[in-house]
């Protein structure tokens, strides 16, 4: 039976191709995107909201409200800023997924030199920049080191460093760093005015961490395709054996890689600590999932540095629909975490969408097939590519 | 009339057409193989053989044309329907499971094998199909262990426990010993006897013409002409078809011309008390204490059945691999020595050059543009680098010239390197690494691949290269092309180099004996 349904598709063919065109890849990711709309939509009904109003209700308080758009844009920093760097590491085949941790390891620096230090008033920002940054590096570079030295597989290093990250923080929140007046919940003391970043009028959005992240976008952009780094990055992803020949040094590649994306993790982890908490926080609340959400940015980007701006704004409206949806349809607050796995689900899933293309068959070829396609035919003519059709749908 | 044409072929194609963007791979091919008959497909890199392979064996479907298959119509969607129907392909790139036993491949390739312990009962059909073509084959060896011609022996067998009639072969002797393609054709000839047929592609003219009934001989995708063994086949004759003119004498004729006047250059390559630990196994280095110098304007061969510490040698030379023992220098110096250990790199800056053994994983890097592989080794340096960036309009100038020089058959020159034939993929490598005029060259199986017009013009290139002053280390199967090139020939057996004589003085007997671990 399986067989005969092989043949029953046969009127077109699989064709692979060479090299994926851009358009075509931007196509299959909409296409990814408009799909998760849809079962969207269909919660939406299934919960009993009028969808048209819904999706009216979550585009007003999303894009088109100043302050709703501000909160869009402001989600998406974080997710920039992670992003570029995870797409970095992914690039060369360095699975970071500890951005979480890292962004963490940015915001116990940046809190440091903010609470802990008395610098000139001009210095403190830039300041904890360069310490959340330096914090996040470290905080990547030991996964990296680990793998370079003894092989240690990083997805399980770096995901185990989020979790020490996290408790470290509660830590420090519960013990030395508690602020006098905390009670019931624990912070740290609030961050003096000069550790508070600038924001945008009356809005969240702490626009000094956006310049960098957009800058830092620029750079990774310029690097890939014109250093001979972003050349090394390239050649060790896609081969390791040639990179060794190639004389590419692995082990520093991917430390230089590893703490480059940790980095700029740690960046997002002083933005949101000097920019929207202003003290160190429960570490839920001071990364609502940025550092797993940026896992989806890098992938959604697919290897391109600037599409990693439209990626994360669409993260950062997927976060900022999310509070919509909580907020005014009193949808439960799980869902937004449903679409960003359905998005992920689909955009890995529609990979292969990319690099080939259905071609139909010429009618000829066709006329030829039809008579093998009636499953008695099959059957009775070809047990033995019956029985290979059905092992490779067991297998494959 | 020849006897054939009283028989019905058992394949045969017409007006197969198939188009890649920017090449017609194949122009109308038609093709007859017959019971009983090893047809060999000839032609110049990039003809388009396995193209064709590929579309009688489903991987590639044509645009164009028809087949049959003893006399009815054959459509193929996958390679599954066409074992199904008794075609078999020994893939130039093996696919086995490394890791994995032989009799777990062969497993592999059973859709009938039991879920539980599948190859239990497929020892007995092993076996069965072993005795009868003299495929000796160890079941429970780990394929990574193998030999290419061991692995390539697992493929025959797997091919044939499926029923195949029809066995295509993509260059299978590329890769061997001599001893190996005695083996090989020997078993082709018993299953040719029994009635099969066999297609195979080879560069080799010398076993065409003792292997062949018929030949047929492609260029540019399209037959320029058909032999059959009948009427005599002429290695000159088939050359000429092959190329579209007559070729210049062979090296062989020339190689040992270049007397032992060179003797007087420095020693460029020095080896001292090099060993080579194998992994794990400290007590059975791979690499003995090995010593051995070359000389500038010196090609030294090395001869030896592999696993015997050649690609250990060529590792330690080229610097993919630190000895644990010993001292390599390059003029003189330990490339790198005094500042941190860089891998191959100190060795691309102290001008070793190096043709890898494997070029599809090692050589080139697949998905990357012609353009790119031809500066892989060199993008740190100038005139493709300016300090911290490279200048790609500089690498795409350096492409452009070292696809006209060394005649590679590409698109264009940002083709991915993966969508080259075979033998473009080779000449990528050694336009990079014979261009840059390297002080010690390192060359496994240059011309591994390469058609014969390609071949000739490599040896002399690895002929101008020593003359110009290199050292050149070639390791190579093909004991031929050793002696021809080499003015002396080390033999390494058992990770020790057993014996160097002048190329002159050696007969492939006292080297095979050599080879084989018997003192000289
Ligand atoms: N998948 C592909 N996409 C694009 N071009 C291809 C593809 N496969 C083969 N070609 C092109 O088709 C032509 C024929 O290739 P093919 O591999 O059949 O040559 P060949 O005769 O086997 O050569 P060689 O002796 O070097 O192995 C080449 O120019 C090659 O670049
Ligand atoms: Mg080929």
């Amino acid at each position: 039976m399986i067989s005969g349904l092989r043949r029953q598709r046969s009127l077109h063919r699989w064709e692979p191709r060479a090299e994926a065109p851009a358009w075509r890849v931007m196509l299959v990711t909409l296409a990814a995107v408009g799909v998760a709309a849809l079962v969207v939509t269909w919660v939406f009904v299934a919960y009993g909201v009028a969808p048209g109003e819904a999706w009216a209700t979550i585009v007003r308080r999303t894009l088109l409200e100043p302050r709703g758009l501000s909160e869009t844009v402001r989600k998406a920093i974080p997710l920039l800023l992670a992003g570029i760097g995870l797409l970095l590491a992914f690039r060369a085949r360095f699975w970071n997924i500890g951005a979480e941790g890292q962004i963490l390891a940015g915001a116990i620096g940046a809190t440091a030199i903010a609470l802990f230090t008395e610098l000139p008033g001009p210095l403190v920002v830039p300041a904890m920049f360069l310490a959340g940054m330096l914090a996040g590096a470290a905080w990547g570079a030991v996964p990296a080191l680990l793998k370079a030295r003894m092989g240690v597989n990083e997805i399980i290093t770096t995901l185990m460093f989020n979790y020490i990250a996290l408790y470290l923080v509660r830590w420090l929140i519960n013990g030395p760093w508690k602020a006098r007046s905390a009670t019931g919940f624990s912070y740290s003391e609030r961050f003096p005015a000069d550790a508070v970043l600038p924001t945008l009028g009356a809005t969240r959005l702490h626009w000094p961490t956006l310049a960098i992240a957009l800058v830092l976008v620029a750079v990774v952009a310029l690097l890939l395709a014109r250093s001979r780094f972003g050349f090394e990055v390239e050649v060790l992803g896609r081969s390791p054996e040639a990179a060794r020949y190639a004389g590419i040094d692995a082990g520093r590649v991917t430390l230089l890689l590893a703490a480059l994306a940790a980095g700029a993790a740690g960046l997002a982890g002083v933005g949101e600590v000097a920019g929207i908490h202003r003290r160190l926080v429960e570490p839920t609340q001071l990364s609502l999932g940025y550092g797993y959400a940026a896992i989806l940015v890098a992938l959604l980007a697919r290897g391109k540095a600037l599409a990693v701006v439209p990626a994360a704004l669409f993260l950062g409206f997927v976060f900022a629909a999310g509070d919509v949806m909580r907020v005014s349809l009193r949808l439960p607050s799980q869902l937004p975490d449903v679409v960003t796995g359905l998005v992920l689900l689909l955009v890995v899933a529609s990979e292969p969408l990319t690099r080939g293309r259905w071609v139909r068959r010429d009618p000829a070829e066709v006329a030829v097939a039809a008579p093998v396609a009636a499953p008695v035919a099959a059957t009775v003519d070809e047990p033995a590519a019956g029985a290979a059709d059905a092992s490779a749908e067991g297998g494959g | 009339m020849k006897p054939e044409e009283h028989l019905q072929p058992r394949l045969s194609l017409r007006g197969i057409e198939k188009r890649y963007p920017g090449v017609r791979a194949l122009a109308g091919v038609d093709l007859d193989v017959f019971p009983g008959q090893v047809h060999a497909v000839l032609g110049e890199n990039g003809a388009g053989k396995t193209t064709l392979m590929h579309v009688v064996y489903g991987l590639v479907a044509p645009d164009e044309g028809s087949m049959t298959w003893e006399g009815e119509p054959l459509r193929l969607r996958s390679p599954r329907e066409a074992i199904a129907r008794g075609i078999g392909l020994v893939a130039q790139h093996f696919h086995l499971v490394e890791r994995h036993t032989v009799a777990e491949n062969l497993a592999l390739g059973f859709p009938d094998a039991p879920f539980w312990r599948p190859t239990r009962s497929l020892l007995p059909r092993l076996r069965a199909a072993a005795e009868r073509y003299g495929l000796a084959l160890d079941p429970r060896a780990q394929v990574r262990d193998l030999s290419p011609g061991e692995r390539q022996r697992v493929e025959i067998v797997k091919a044939l426990m499926q029923g195949a009639r029809l066995l295509v072969l993509d260059e299978p002797t590329s890769v061997l010993t001599p001893t190996e393609v005695d083996a090989l054709f020997a078993v082709l000839r018993r299953f040719v006897a029994e009635g099969s047929s066999v297609v195979f592609v080879s560069h080799k003219l010398a076993e065409v013409e003792v292997l062949a009934d018929a030949v047929t001989v492609l260029r540019r995708g399209a037959v320029v002409g058909r032999r059959s063994a009948a009427d005599g086949l002429d290695r000159r004759d088939l050359a000429r078809l092959m190329v579209g003119r007559d070729l210049a004498a062979t090296v062989a004729d020339r190689g040992r011309a270049r007397a032992a006047a060179i003797a007087a250059g420095p020693v460029r390559l020095r080896l001292t008390d090099v060993r080579v630990d194998a992994p794990g196994r400290a007590q059975r280095p791979a690499l003995h204490v090995a010593s051995l110098e070359v000389r500038g304007g010196e090609i030294v061969g090395i001869a030896g059945v592999a696993g015997n510490g050649q690609s250990e040698l060529v590792a330690v030379v080229a610097g993919l691999r630190a000895p644990s023992a010993g001292t390599v220098e390059v003029d003189g110096r330990e490339p790198g020595s005094g500042r941190r250990r860089r891998g191959a790199r100190n060795q691309v800056d102290a001008g070793v050059a190096l043709v890898p053994e494997d070029r599809t994983k090692v050589g080139v890097v697949g998905d990357l543009s012609v353009a790119r592989n031809l500066a892989l080794r060199h993008a740190h340096r100038r005139p493709f680098a300016r300090g911290m960036w490279i200048d790609w309009q500089a690498v795409a100038r350096h492409s452009q010239s070292a696809v006209e020089a060394y005649d590679i058959a590409t698109p264009s020159t940002g083709t991915p390197a993966r969508l080259l034939s075979g033998g473009n993929v080779q000449k990528v490598i050694l336009a990079r690494e014979l261009d840059r005029d390297p002080g010690v060259v390192v060359a496994v199986h240059p011309t591994y691949g390469l058609d014969v017009a390609a071949t000739s013009q490599t040896h002399e290139r690895l002929l101008a290269a020593a003359g110009r002053g290199a050292a050149v280390l070639l390791v190579s199967e093909d004991l031929d092309e050793v002696l021809s090139l080499s003015d002396r020939v080390a033999v390494l057996a058992g990770g020790r180099v057993v014996a160097t004589m002048a190329a002159a003085d050696a007969d492939p007997e006292a080297l095979g004996l050599a080879m084989a671990g018997v003192a000289a």
